[in-house]
């Protein structure tokens, strides 16, 4: 059971490698969005550390609606995603799969990239940890989300922009919950309740959104 | 009880159920409005506080605990929808989703309209309306993916999933935006948390509270009703209605 | 009665435009509303009976070439 999950990663993980812009480009995406706030708004360090979770957060959300495109796209168009499903094994356990397979490409470069933001949007030490550990738990989130949504929208042709209209306002407690405990370490308050509540999140999510997306995915492939 | 209940799974059968008990609830709407707007109008007293700006109250208030209601209903067809694959519970999804979505809308503005007098702006981040808001977006999101479906059966499973997975985050939303605001506003401008309201003020609110519920019932069984027609539109019994309906027009 | 005319009425208390104003909006909304159900089916049936007085046409053509 586990070795077909690590199959269906690697051959993710691999596929991707092949087009190495399909992973730099949402992570591009997140560095420009970031890098406009402080030419829109001024560059007043307190300023931009009062915004910066904020403006993180919502470009980590916008830099993952990108990216979702291709989750299931390519495996609709070539119809691999039917020789999914037809694999003797629970269609919620491959996707999850696939999902991990999404977030270690384009959620774990985003973590990557954050400490350069971090500097850009003058926060200290203490705050980006927050930051770093509310990405940690909160983008595994988004994609599971995310991943529902493409799973309902992959078989439609103007499936993108219907993708965020969907995604967006289901993922508005993990946007209020990262940035509350982000802004409780910057005023130098404990912030586990909120992380825990994150995590929480993270665990619900895990269990629950491969059934809602395997559902979705026969759907969309009928 | 199934034997009884077994034929309005046909879509025929309940297509003329439907078009049964719809006079009933457009009477009832139009009674319960008449009475509640004329009463609560006319002969509730003013508010000591508000004056008369809390007449709003009276379309406020049952436009925002309908839009509620008509979600719930939604998951409620779309878990039995899913679970017994019964086609008619994914289109009372698609029949409820646009009045709930305007129920949400007329909330969202008559709080505004409400907001402007009492708080002095029209928009206030107010955890009830922001959650209000987002419940509206998602009202619209379902709505734009089922019509983003040409294939009508698959917009209603498509929806029904949507309608479930919101019906699961609609809580965490109204609570993350609830402790959002009051961590970021402290004591929050609301003048009225009410004790309790003088009779004559609530009831009218309960009548209007009734006809909103049953003027959402009457728009949900005739939208209920064009789901059907649509869906059906190739079935024979379909082509035997409006050749009936031509031939007792002529 | 809570008012003594009916310029009081409309006056709410001074509170006339922001009243009116929502119970306006709120008619708006759900007429328009009763509206786009009521022209839907009739569209609906309108296409039906298109599709209806079309297969008439194509099965009295072919009768047509029949005799013809």
């Amino acid at each position: 059971m586990f070795n077909v999950f690590f199959q269906v990663v690697n051959k993710e993980l691999k596929g991707a490698f092949r087009s190495q812009s399909d992973i730099l480009n949402p992570v591009w995406f997140f560095i420009i969005v970031v890098t406009l706030f402080p030419l829109g708004i001024g560059t007043d360090p307190a300023l931009l550390a009062r915004i910066a979770p904020g403006v993180i957060w919502v470009a980590a959300l916008l830099a993952a609606l990108l990216s979702f495109e291709r989750l299931f796209k390519d495996d609709f168009i070539d119809g691999s995603l039917e020789q999914l499903m037809l694999m003797p094994h629970s269609l919620a356990w491959l996707v999850s799969a696939k999902v991990f397979a999404h977030w270690l490409l384009t959620g774990l470069p985003i973590l990557f990239v954050s400490p350069l933001l971090a500097i850009f949007l003058a926060m200290d030490i203490n705050t980006y940890s927050a930051l770093f550990l509310t990405l940690l738990i909160g983008t595994p989130i988004l994609s599971l989300l995310g991943a529902i949504g493409v799973a309902l929208t992959v078989g439609l042709r103007k499936g993108g922009i219907l993708l965020s209209l969907i995604m967006l306002p289901l993922s508005i407690p993990i946007l209020i919950f990262s940035t509350l405990a982000i802004d409780a370490a910057a005023y130098g308050q404990s912030y586990l309740g909120l992380l825990a509540l994150l995590g929480a999140m993270l665990v619900g999510a895990i269990t629950l959104a491969p059934f809602a997306i395997a559902a979705s995915l026969r759907v969309s492939v009928s | 009880m199934w034997k009884w209940l077994h034929p309005y799974a046909k879509p025929e059968k309940s297509y003329q159920l439907a078009g049964k008990l719809l006079p009933w609830f457009v009477v009832a709407t139009v009674i319960t409005f008449v009475v509640g707007l004329v009463w609560g109008l006319l002969f509730a007293p003013a508010d000591y506080q508000q004056g008369d700006s809390f007449r709003i109250i009276y379309i406020h208030v049952p436009a925002a605990m309908m839009a509620m209601a008509a979600y719930s209903t939604m998951a409620i067809a779309a878990f039995i929808a899913l679970v017994w694959q019964i086609r008619l519970a994914e289109m009372n999804i698609a029949a409820i989703a646009p009045v709930g979505a305007v129920f949400t809308f007329i909330a969202l503005v008559t709080g505004a309209a409400w907001g402007k007098p009492m708080w002095g702006a029209w928009w206030v981040w107010d955890a009830r309306l922001t959650s209000e808001l987002i419940l509206l977006f998602v009202y619209l999101g379902i709505i734009a993916l089922y019509n983003a479906f040409s294939d009508k059966v698959l917009a209603g499973r498509a929806a029904s999933i949507l309608t479930l997975v919101g019906v699961i985050n609609l809580p965490i939303i109204h609570y993350s935006v609830v402790w959002w605001n009051t961590l970021h506003q402290g004591a929050t401008l609301m003048k009225f948390d009410k004790p309790s309201m003088a009779p004559e003020m609530l009831w009218p609110l309960i009548i209007m509270i009734i006809g909103f519920a049953t003027f959402l019932g009457a728009l949900s069984l005739l939208r209920f009703r064009n789901e059907i027609l649509a869906r059906e539109s190739h079935r024979p019994w379909v082509s035997a209605l409006v050749t009936e309906k031509l031939e007792g027009g002529k | 009665m809570a008012f003594d005319s009916f310029a009081d009425f409309f006056a709410m208390g001074g509170y006339g435009f922001y009243v009116w104003l929502s119970y306006g909006l709120t008619f708006l909304a759900l007429g328009i509303l009763i509206v786009n159900s009521i022209t839907k089916k009739n569209k609906i049936l309108k296409n039906v009976e298109q599709r209806l007085a079309r297969e008439q046409r194509i099965k009295k053509a072919k009768d047509m070439e029949g005799t013809l």
